[in-house]
């Protein structure tokens, strides 16, 4: 299997359990209380988490189009942080935020006289859950990871899987861009180079 | 601007708290001070019926009881489309289809007792063909009123919640203008405010995506 295709595939179909209980939920529930309770750092992290799946969602539906997607990562931000007063904590954050991502989307098609054609799907597609086919896939990228070091390992999920920046993930792991940037590309030919040996 | 910019600045310039809103108790005045607004339209265009013997038929709560129905269903959908990610629901929808099944019903009962000869007089009364635009218009300012505070809120389907903020007004509107309208049968009401209330559910989702896009 290739892997930049596995990798693509992976990222695409990463799902994370979307219940009450899914440490997601849990997690970004909290952080949107505390923001809306006036904590700025909670507000910060709450956004800069949304920022790489929000990059990741519109991307795959922007293909080609980077610049179109950066602006729609940046209104979506701008929406969930001007409108935070109506997510209502009794409910669920993740399907409230992939609302207003959806929502996003589609103005940014009507407005730019695109044909609009999105499911009405639920917020698995941004925040990412089960899907019974990608398994085989999945495994296989899951054991290749598990091949590298743990800190290469974080770095790769970060940038290639979850769809962070560079610049995020390098904040994440405090270390310097180049230094992310060097070792993703690391990992990248040691991980090709593993598939190729057991290709043939 | 870099998206890590832009989240630093947000965090920082304008991090105050906020009180998670509730928008039914933000739309139930919005929609009060509307339906005030629409009385008053109608106490100056066409004035009122004369009230002291109207409250005691029960043609009147008929009316009234029907058109506050539809404006129930339209204010449950709205409080619920106004915030993004909540399904609309089942209650809205199912409390509408129900008023309008028991009008219909009392609408067939009454025909069939009249008779042929008298059925037709039930069904259009002497003013079918003014009824329906006359709620549209007072429907209007209850609309409005709604409208400007759904677009403090966040709806994300903007047809559908132009349309139940549509059946909102128009439910209130019906409800307003019955105490003008001295129209009777259960069979004008079931056709006439039906359709007064519909053409505003429409307009209101025509005009939703215009007027909530942010």
């Amino acid at each position: 299997m290739g892997l930049g295709y596995a990798l693509k595939r992976y990222a695409v179909t990463i799902r994370i359990e979307l219940t009450n209980n899914s440490p997601l939920e849990a997690q970004l529930k909290a952080l949107m209380i505390a923001a809306q309770a006036g904590d700025a750092q909670a507000q910060s992290r709450l956004l800069t988490q949304l920022a790489g799946r929000l990059r990741a969602y519109f991307g795959r539906r922007l293909t080609g189009r980077a610049d179109d997607v950066e602006d729609l990562v940046q209104e979506a931000l701008l929406a969930i942080h001007v409108k935070r007063a109506t997510y209502d904590p009794r409910f669920d954050f993740t399907p409230w935020a992939y609302a207003i991502a959806r929502y996003k989307l589609i103005d940014h098609f009507r407005r730019s006289g695109g044909r609009i054609n999105i499911a009405l799907d639920d917020a698995g597609d941004l925040f990412a859950t089960e899907n019974p086919e990608e398994g085989a896939v999945r495994r296989d990228v899951a054991s290749l990871l598990a091949r590298l070091p743990l800190r290469q390992r974080a770095l790769m999920r970060d940038v290639k899987l979850e769809g962070h920046s560079m610049e995020e993930a390098a904040d994440r792991a405090g270390m310097s861009v180049t230094a992310v940037k060097v070792s993703v590309h690391r990992s990248m030919q040691r991980l090709m180079k593993e598939v190729d040996d057991e290709d043939v | 601007m870099k998206t890590s910019d832009l989240i630093a600045a947000l965090a920082a310039s304008d991090a105050a708290p906020v009180r998670p809103a509730a928008p039914a108790f933000r739309l139930a005045p919005a929609a009060l001070i509307g339906a005030c607004a629409a009385g008053i339209v109608l106490a100056l265009w066409l004035g009122f019926q004369p009230l002291t013997a109207a409250v005691g038929a029960s043609w009147f709560w008929m009316k009234a009881g029907y058109s506050l129905a539809a404006a129930l269903a339209g204010f449950l959908l709205l409080i619920r489309l106004a915030r993004p990610g909540a399904r609309p629901g089942l209650a809205g929808a199912g409390i509408a289809v129900a008023a309008f099944v028991v009008i219909w019903m009392m609408a067939m009962d009454a025909s069939m007792r009249a008779g042929a000869a008298q059925a037709p007089a039930l069904w259009l009364g002497s003013t079918w063909r003014v009824c329906p635009w006359r709620i549209l218009a007072l429907a209007a300012p209850i609309y409005l009123a709604v409208i400007v505070v759904l677009r403090r809120l966040a709806p994300t389907r903007l047809s559908l919640t132009g349309a139940a903020a549509g059946l909102l007004a128009g439910g209130l509107s019906a409800a307003v203008y019955g105490l003008y309208c001295q129209e009777n049968t259960a069979p004008f009401v079931a056709v006439w405010y039906s359709l007064g209330i519909a053409v505003s559910a429409l307009a209101g989702a025509f005009a939703g995506p215009r007027l909530l896009r942010w």
